[in-house]
């Protein structure tokens, strides 16, 4: 009986292949983007954590200089001292093709447990001899580099692990090493370090550049966004769901008055749904491994561009992934599918088997979604008023744009309706008349396009709004003509020396790591110089701010560290060294991750004479002449000159990457959503014959048919956009003053671009005509034919 | 008399080669204003079609199909529907109404096509067809009978020449349809149109003026 | 101590290290052990071209026969052999009658026959300490590499160190610089901290310090200070404890690697309690070359020929899943003596990354006194 009646069922999908092709489609592209955004997520924590274990180096406390670097003599004195320590040397160096990071690790002492003195132990002769490990990707992004290297997935990408000894040689670090690794069992009764080693900087496990932290909040964003993708896919399956089960009723009328039980028949649908779930979920996660593998680079770009973390471009693959995003793909059915089967359990067995539109079939559902519309801006506004945090953020910010969503059909009725009163003549009024019946029919695809163009809307504003505030700002930042890196504390003097004696200013860049109120920071030091005075930008400042700084009677720190400590001009601050100091202003840094200070140059060398000065800045009226004076008379090589014009580029550039996969991912979902539209507009199209053709009968064409039915789709869809507008720009709002806030510590002014509305507009416009196209053309083309089909089939 | 429908020589056939069917064969017949007639046959004769090309619903293959002195079978899609909506009036068993729409605007709808809408004829229909208390109503909330005269008095209210009627009481049980019909008919003759009612019942058939009979695509007289 | 570059080849087959460390204290273990293969592998893998005598290999030097030594220049390291060792033991005795044992070696091999500045250096250090008592035995490693100030050997003052491990000499400036050393290593679990005070002179074995090591002449330069009284403190996981014995220190160094066919080797030093002194080895391969020296209590050395000694086994203990023979009877026939070793704990097993048995005895039979047996290869 099962089998007959599963066949039964079944024989729908062969003559609807469309809509089977839709709902698989739904479902599938649902995974994929979900299973997608989270491969990549995967993927790049596990390059985070493999960063880690190469040293073990998160769960370590390291001993630093605040200069960053001391004698490696201070390794034998500590180890001389009982202190199990390890030496390690890091820096950034040019390798060929690729500027990697160098890690030289010092495996006879490096505590067990890192992936890499397990590497290097490995064949350990060989590693003091000089052979290194690198990622296979790097190697290849170095091409020819004049090391020894073996390949290793072990090591992360844009990463190359050698001995200490190599890394000093290729840093041009001989003599000096980077931080010091402590064991975590030590001996009890030795000489305290605070007592042997009174300049380094103890910092405890976890602390410091932990990636992870960082990278947290590009990765929500990132699932966010996952999630978005899945909520507008399932709207789609939800709508083809719903229409097979509608389309079926007569046929689950007969089969319940052919002794089907009802309990069986919904064990056959779930049975069916489950199926569809495997072969779409599948479907999708390989869609979903497809795209993620095609972001991935770019993701690696923005995470390595960002924040210089390890991310390697080539995806691996996991079955914990896969089975996760199975699992998501099954709920997903079951939510829309659970629906249907719940109004298919309690249907009376002789019910209508007309196909009648189930969301207009009971005005309490209208009615219901509309209270749960109410009830999550309810939601949305206590989030608002008393939420904290991140997550918070994004609970405000999902609660906001369903609740906008669900109310949409109900406000597209409304104007539906004033449009059908306001209208004059009969196919005007049918026509408005028969839009607001059928739109529940569209309203769940509708709904999918109002989500994709809010999203659109409020992530481009807030992308905009950044990059105008974020190109102000590096005009404001970026004064200086030309920058210099000096080699080493001679070429510093030169330099300076050198710049000074042509009437030019020399701005040194000087800094230390530091851990201010809890956070890896730095602390830059500032001249008194009228670039600052006239250029910086600042939030917030105390009067005679610069003066004071001059002074060294007080710090600037950036918009980060305020936020995050509830900092503000006139509080203090405790520094290493300096202790606790006044905030004299707060000034905007945006794109960094890290807390940063500033305090006064003759403060700051005063208490760190040794750190070297990492860059000049110089001001010149005739830059091109000093660029070239400092190749010529001072031996400078023009890799370490930079002028403005490629410091700003290489900023922005930065910046572009940081919202390229948002870009990505924000075209994707409209896609889908043009699709869902696509989607309710052809599955549509069937049972609209029906209702055309007494129309047809009575004298309209065909042709015009289908151009009403068009003008339809268009119409409902412009109604949409407008109404996405505000739902767009109150996303965006909630993006820049909720969630950057909570996610980056920096506050962004919101501007307008209409333009780009425009620009949007337009596409979906596109996107929604495609999408009518092709059953309107099928109707003008085949009317007479279907049309009269209905009245053929009638008997 | 007044000729509204003239066919000659009708044919039509659908499919091709050893498939092909010969649904219509030469038919040729005339109708009157104010004349009833009804087509009878049985279950796939080719009433319907016939029925459908008399719309300009379908084409002919041969043959002239005159309306009026229109020959709708050489007329294009766009001449057909103005005929159609001036001139013609259809019911059929199914698929009536405008499912958008109330019963004042479905009654009205297709005089406003025609831009010969008038109230108070409306209203006259209406009351005659005993769904004056309809008229707010949508065609979900109706019976079937209430449907069909709701059908009935669209294609009335546009004053058609000729009313194409396709087993119009084929939904309703015997005492719905038989009073539905009677009003067709009465209001057809009262309002000088000719009628073509295809049905496969001998009973209603009978209430015709006229009566034909197809039969394997050939038309002969029908019973009497 | 007998020299061989195979002297801490472990006997094939041998299972390989433990894939995870074991829980609680031995994180360190795994990479011991690969260390200690590494610094097996820069020993052996230049052994293999090796053939014949006092020949240089790939530019390390070789022992010459006649070489004078010359301290304190030779108390310090010797960066162009292959490998050397400063090697001390100690028998302990606690207030109670107690008995200890204590080790502190100090190992270097380097993978080119020179010193550089800092990381850049070959030299590669390996520190091992050992403590016995009659029902525990600790044993713990350090590795370093020169250069950095991380471990080293230097002579002036002479001190031997690895990390916070080390020996260092408090001799007046006229005494030899070995005559008085303070001594001091540990681990979080235990430790020690010893004061020597020699005796007697340095010991030159075999011919004026020149040691051969087989029958094909291979051989080491080797010397002991094996006169020391010794006073100091054991740390224990129950408390410290004060100790009195006697100390015996080996400095020994050479390029040459045994014949491949010597598996192993058993070693003891003993120390009569008439004051003479006896060291003694087997170098077991197919044949067995068996080399001694005796001492007499005022220094004078007589090198016993190949053969002259007996080495037997009587009783095998089961050591870290080997089969150890832990109790041996000594014959030397021509000098009267045949005693039989009784170990303090027969699982004086040191369990590093590279292992080996090592502990103190007590001997007994035509003499008695005490000692310390190391046997490899098994």
């Amino acid at each position: 009986m099962n089998r007959a009646a599963l066949g039964a069922l079944l024989s729908h999908w062969a003559r609807h292949p469309f809509q089977l092709a839709m709902l698989l489609m739904g479902l599938a592209l649902a995974t994929a983007l979900w299973s997608g955004v989270q491969a990549l997520n995967a993927e790049a924590r596990a390059a985070y954590a493999s960063a880690e274990e190469l040293l073990a180096d998160g769960g370590l406390a390291r001993l630093e200089h605040p200069s960053g670097r001391m004698p490696d003599a201070e390794f034998g004195r500590l180890r001389r001292a009982g202190w199990m320590v390890s030496a390690v040397v890091e820096g950034r160096a040019r390798l060929g093709q690729a500027r990697v990071t160098l890690l030289g690790i010092e495996p006879l002492s490096a505590p067990a447990g890192g992936t890499g003195p397990a590497l290097a132990q490995a064949d350990l002769e060989s590693f003091l001899s000089g052979t290194g490990f690198a990622h296979p990707q790097t190697l290849a992004e170095m091409g020819d580099n004049g090391l020894d290297l073996r390949p290793s997935g072990a090591v992360p990408v844009g990463m190359v692990l050698v001995d200490i000894a190599q890394a000093q040689d290729v840093l041009d670090m001989r003599g000096q090493i980077t931080r010091l690794t402590l064991a975590p069992d030590q001996r009890k009764g030795l000489t305290p370090l605070a007592e042997l080693a009174p300049d380094l900087t103890l910092i405890p496990p976890g602390e410091g550049a932990d990636l992870a932290g960082l990278t947290d909040s590009f990765h929500l964003n990132l699932t966010a966004f996952g999630l978005l993708a899945f909520a507008v896919g399932l709207f789609i399956v939800h709508s083809a769901v719903g229409l097979a089960f509608e389309q079926r009723r007569g046929l689950f009328r007969s089969l319940r008055a052919m002794g089907v039980p009802l309990r069986n028949l919904c064990a056959l649908l779930g049975a069916e749904m489950a199926l569809f779930g495997l072969l779409a979920g599948a479907l999708g996660l390989v869609l979903g491994y497809l795209m993620a593998a095609l972001l991935l680079p770019d993701v690696a770009l923005s995470l390595r561009g960002l924040y210089g973390a390890p991310v390697p471009g080539a995806l691996q693959f996991n079955p914990v992934w896969a089975a996760a995003g199975l699992g998501m793909t099954l709920a997903g059915m079951a939510i829309a599918g659970g629906q249907a089967l719940w109004r298919l359990a309690h249907l009376p067995l002789l019910a209508p088997a007309q196909p009648r539109a189930w969301a207009q079939a009971s005005a309490r559902a209208r009615r219901a979604q509309a209270a749960l519309a109410v009830a999550l801006a309810l939601a949305a506004l206590g989030l608002a008023q008393w939420g904290g945090g991140l997550v918070a953020g994004f609970a405000l910010l999902a609660a906001a744009l369903l609740a906008c969503a669900l109310i949409m059909p109900v406000l597209l009725a409304g104007a539906l309706a004033l449009a059908g009163r306001a209208a004059r003549g009969p196919v005007a009024q049918w026509f408005w008349a028969d839009s607001r019946q059928n739109l529940p029919r569209l309203s769940l695809a509708l709904m999918a396009l109002l989500l994709a163009l809010a999203a659109n809307i409020g992530v481009g504003t807030m992308v905009s709004s950044f990059r105008a505030t974020f190109i102000g700002w590096l005009d404001q930042r970026l004064v200086a003509e030309v920058n210099v890196i000096p080699r080493d504390p001679a070429e510093a003097a030169r330099i300076r020396a050198f710049v000074a004696a042509r009437g030019e200013a020399a701005l040194p860049v000087q800094r230390v790591d530091a851990t201010l109120a809890g956070q890896p920071a730095q602390i830059y030091a500032m001249k008194d110089h009228a670039t600052f005075r006239d250029n910086w930008p600042m939030l917030d400042a105390l009067p005679d701010l610069w003066d004071r700084l001059a002074a060294g009677k007080g710090v600037l720190i950036n918009e980060q560290l305020a936020h995050r400590d509830g900092l503000g001009p006139g509080d203090v601050l405790t520094l290493p060294q300096l202790g606790a100091m006044p905030v004299l202003g707060v000034y905007p840094d945006y794109g960094n991750p890290l807390a940063q200070a500033v305090t006064g140059l003759d403060l700051f060398a005063a208490n760190w004479p040794d750190a070297p000065v990492r860059q000049y800045a110089l001001r010149s009226d005739a830059p091109q002449a000093l660029i070239a004076a400092l190749q010529d008379e001072l031996g400078l090589s023009s890799g370490q000159i930079t002028d403005q014009a490629a410091a700003k580029a290489m900023s922005l550039a930065i910046f572009e990457r940081t919202f390229l996969i948002t870009g990505a991912l924000n075209l994707l979902t409209l896609s889908v959503a043009a699709l869902a539209l696509f989607a309710a507009l052809m599955t549509l199209s069937g049972m609209r014959l029906v209702q055309l053709a007494p129309l047809w009968a009575l004298g309209l064409t065909p042709r015009a048919l289908a151009g009403l039915e068009a003008l339809r789709a268009l119409v409902l869809a412009a109604m949409t956009m407008i109404f996405a507008l505000p739902v767009g720009l109150m996303l965006a709002q909630l993006l820049l003053a909720v969630i950057n806030v909570q996610a980056f510590g920096w506050r962004l002014p919101m501007q307008l671009f209409p333009a780009d509305w425009a620009r949007l507009a337009a596409g979906a416009w596109l996107a929604v005509a495609l999408a009518v196209a092709l059953p309107a053309w099928r109707l003008w083309r085949d009317g007479p034919r279907d049309l009269l089909k209905v009245f053929a089939h009638e008997r | 008399m007044d000729q509204v429908l003239r066919l000659r020589d009708v044919t039509k056939s659908f499919g091709q080669g050893d498939a092909r069917i010969e649904v219509l064969r030469a038919v040729s017949l005339d109708l009157g204003a104010g004349q009833s007639l009804a087509l009878t046959g049985e279950s796939g004769s080719g009433k319907s079609t016939l029925l459908h090309i008399c719309a300009g619903l379908e084409p002919a293959d041969q043959g002239q199909v005159l309306i009026g002195g229109t020959d709708i079978a050489r007329c294009d899609d766009v001449a057909a529907a103005a005929l159609r909506r001036a001139s013609i009036g259809l019911v059929f068993q199914h698929f009536n109404l405008i499912p958008s729409l109330n019963v004042a605007a479905n009654l009205a709808f297709q005089a406003r096509l025609a831009r010969r809408h008038d109230a108070g004829f409306q209203a006259d229909l209406a009351a005659r067809l005993g769904i004056g208390h309809l008229l707010a109503r949508y065609p979900e909330q109706l019976s079937g009978g209430q449907q069909q005269r709701v059908a009935i008095g669209r294609c009335l209210a546009v004053r058609p020449r000729l009313v194409l009627a396709d087993e119009p009481t084929g939904n309703l049980d015997e005492a719905t349809g038989d009073s539905v019909l009677d009003l067709m008919l009465e209001l057809s003759a009262q309002a000088g149109a000719a009628l073509l009612l295809v049905t496969h019942s001998p009973r209603l058939a009978a209430r015709c003026d006229a009566r034909a009979h197809l039969r394997a695509g050939r038309l002969g007289p029908g019973a009497t | 101590m007998p020299f061989n570059s195979h002297r801490l080849k472990p006997a094939p087959p041998r299972p390989p290290p433990p894939p995870a460390p074991p829980p609680g204290g031995g994180a360190a273990r795994p990479v011991g052990r690969a260390l200690a293969v590494l610094w097996l592998g820069l020993v052996s893998a230049q052994a293999q071209g090796f053939a014949g005598l006092g020949l240089e290999v790939e530019g390390f030097a070789a022992p010459q026969r006649g070489h004078a030594l010359e301290f304190p220049r030779d108390h310090g390291a010797h960066p162009d052999y292959r490998i050397e060792w400063w090697y001390l033991t100690a028998t302990l005795s606690d207030a109670d009658g107690q008995d200890y044992g204590v080790q502190l070696a100090l190992f270097r091999s380097p993978y080119a026959p020179e010193e550089r500045e800092g990381f850049a250096s070959p030299q590669i250090w390996m520190g091992h300490i050992g403590l016995t008592s009659r029902d525990a035995h600790f044993a713990a490693e350090r590795f370093a590499r020169g250069g950095v100030g991380q471990a080293g050997v230097s002579t002036a003052p002479f001190e031997a160190f690895i990390d916070e491990w080390r020996m260092i000499s408090t001799a007046a400036p006229d005494q030899d610089a070995l005559d008085h050393l303070e001594l001091r290593a540990g681990t979080a679990e235990f430790g020690f901290e010893l004061t020597l005070q020699a005796t007697g002179p340095l010991v030159l074995h075999g011919d004026q310090g020149f040691s051969v090591k087989s029958f094909d002449g291979r051989a080491s330069y080797y010397y002991s200070q094996p006169f020391y009284q010794v006073t100091g403190q054991l740390d224990l996981p129950d408390g410290p404890v004060g100790v009195t014995g006697q100390g015996w220190l080996d400095h020994e160094w050479s390029s040459q690697p045994l014949s491949d066919d010597q598996q192993g080797w058993d070693w003891v030093s003993l120390s009569f309690e008439d004051g003479h002194r006896m060291m003694g080895f087997q170098l077991r391969g197919h044949d067995i070359f068996t080399a001694g020296t005796w001492v007499t209590p005022e220094g004078q050395a007589t090198a016993l020929p190949p053969g002259a000694l007996r080495f037997t086994p009587l009783d095998h203990a089961e050591v870290a899943g080997r089969e150890v023979p832990v109790r041996w009877r000594i014959d030397w026939e021509d000098g009267g003596v045949s005693v039989i070793t009784e170990p303090l704990n027969p699982h004086a097993w040191m369990d590093l990354g590279i292992s080996y048995w090592e502990g103190p005895l007590r001997f007994s039979g035509s003499h008695s006194g005490r000692g310390y047996l190391e046997m490899t290869g098994y």
